[in-house]
């Protein structure tokens, strides 16, 4: 089975199917129209763009570069982390916690799966460094946000009672126990759900490029299965580590709760 | 026999206050609303940052770690808050005698939070900081919200506990009456200073 290319018209099908939707939403005055262009528009310079960059990368597997673009991608996904927070940290920390949780988290990640799982040779090889990276750091992202903002969130709504806790003899860690579980539970829910519906209700994202780009379904399977257990390992690590974090950065060391550190809303 | 000392304690609102409560001693506070008495006992609870020390007996609270400080300098909040559902979780030990004397049955403790009312509350947060069994004592308002019954029901049982334990109190009391009938010293906030009343 070869490859069948895509052409620009066969793209701009879609994209009109995406405008049709922004123009009823926006004749019905249901909002989200603006949005929606200015999302589908980014995607289309962002993906043809990392083509091209990915092309290029292919050619010259050169180490340095493909460095370099790693650590743009887990830039960009920091800040992605801090904008999605409602009311997250002020200052450095805002970014911090997140970069550095996904930092710890993706990176070493991938970093075990090509050097001991997939061992492609080069070890950095980018066309599977580059697509990994940016599957683990996607997911990562979204579970780190969720938690982090479900845990800044639910400190700032219930800080009466956490202070209770603290007046009463409690360390931070127990005053926080709680909204901690919380904050965690709803960074892993995504990923514990794609998980259930996968090969049942879904089709996954990667195993349906790997069978459309022509391989035998098996393999993509246990790609598949590969990739989420990684994404799986790196949203919980990332999760854990983003909400150990933030929720210590909520007390200071006399345990007193500080949500002066948290962003005005 | 644990004597409370307030050293150069200066929040916000108040410039350094010097004071020592002894043992078996109620000191009451007053002033204007806003004038910073619970900032005060904020800080002596080492719930915000300050400069200067409180210390029970010989013991500085910044020598130990903060969470032993505030379950031996027990305060009590104006409006107290529930982190559980039920009212028995937020206790060590379902102790019968010490609700009963504030007027609840032992059953309070199956009670859910969200169907007491203010008063409840109050008293109950009473017995939640005694249950703690605290060697001094920061009440703000204790009695607010109580009916006349109710608050001399909860005099008697804070001086009671006083009388056992010898414990310091400082309160914070907007009755005159109340303060004339408790207290032994009498204080109030006046421009940023404590200023001592005679009785």
């Amino acid at each position: 089975m070869t490859l069948i290319t895509l052409s620009i018209t066969d793209l701009l099908i879609a994209a009109t199917l995406v405008v049709l939707v922004a123009l009823l939403s926006w004749r019905l005055y249901l909002g989200s129209a603006k949005q929606l262009l200015i999302a589908a528009t980014r995607s289309a310079i962002q993906l043809m763009l990392l083509g091209y960059v990915l092309h290029l990368l292919f050619e010259s597997n050169s180490l340095p570069f493909i460095a370099m673009l790693s650590l743009f991608m887990l830039s960009v996904a920091g800040y992605e982390v801090m904008a999605r927070q409602k009311q997250g940290f002020r200052g450095l920390w805002g970014y911090g916690i997140g970069a550095v949780s996904m930092f710890i988290s993706s990176f070493s990640i991938m970093l075990l799966t090509l050097l001991v799982i997939i061992q492609p040779d080069p070890w950095y090889k980018p066309q599977y460094a580059i697509p990994l990276l940016g599957m683990l750091l996607g997911n990562t992202m979204t579970g780190i946000a969720v938690g982090l903002d479900n845990l800044t969130r639910n400190a700032w709504e219930l800080r009466n009672q956490i202070e209770a806790r603290l007046i009463l003899g409690q360390r931070w860690s127990q005053a926080i126990a709680d909204i901690r579980k919380d904050a965690l539970r709803s960074g892993l829910i995504p990923i514990i759900n794609a998980m259930a519906a996968a090969g049942v209700v879904s089709l996954p994202g990667m195993m349906t490029g790997q069978i459309l780009a022509g391989s035998p379904p098996y393999e993509a399977a246990k790609y598949q299965l590969l990739i989420m257990y990684l994404i799986t390992a790196g949203t919980g690590f990332g999760s854990l580590a983003a909400v150990w974090l933030g929720s210590r950065h909520l007390f200071d060391d006399r345990h007193r709760l500080r949500l002066e550190r948290l962003k005005k809303k | 026999m644990p004597r409370l000392t307030i050293a150069k304690l200066a929040t916000a609102l108040l410039d350094p206050v010097n004071l020592v409560i002894e043992s078996s001693e109620t000191v009451m506070l007053h002033g204007l609303s806003g004038s910073g008495k619970s900032m005060l006992l904020r800080a002596i609870a080492d719930l915000d940052d300050h400069t200067g020390d409180a210390l029970l007996d010989d013991t500085p609270c910044s020598a130990i770690a903060a969470p032993e400080w505030r379950r031996r300098v027990g305060y009590l909040t104006a409006e107290t808050h529930w982190w559980a559902a039920f009212v028995g979780e937020h206790f060590h030990e379902r102790n019968s005698e010490l609700v009963s004397r504030l007027g609840l049955p032992e059953e309070v403790f199956d009670w859910e939070v969200g169907r007491l009312s203010t008063g409840e509350k109050q008293r109950l947060g009473i017995a939640r900081l005694l249950d703690n069994r605290p060697e001094a004592l920061l009440l703000d308002e204790p009695t607010a919200n109580l009916d006349q019954d109710h608050t001399h029901m909860t005099e008697e049982l804070l001086k009671d506990y006083q009388a056992r334990h010898e414990t310091p109190f400082l309160w914070v009391s907007h009755s005159p009456e109340q303060r004339s009938r408790i207290g032994n010293r009498h204080f109030r906030i006046e421009q940023r200073r404590l200023v001592e009343e005679r009785a």
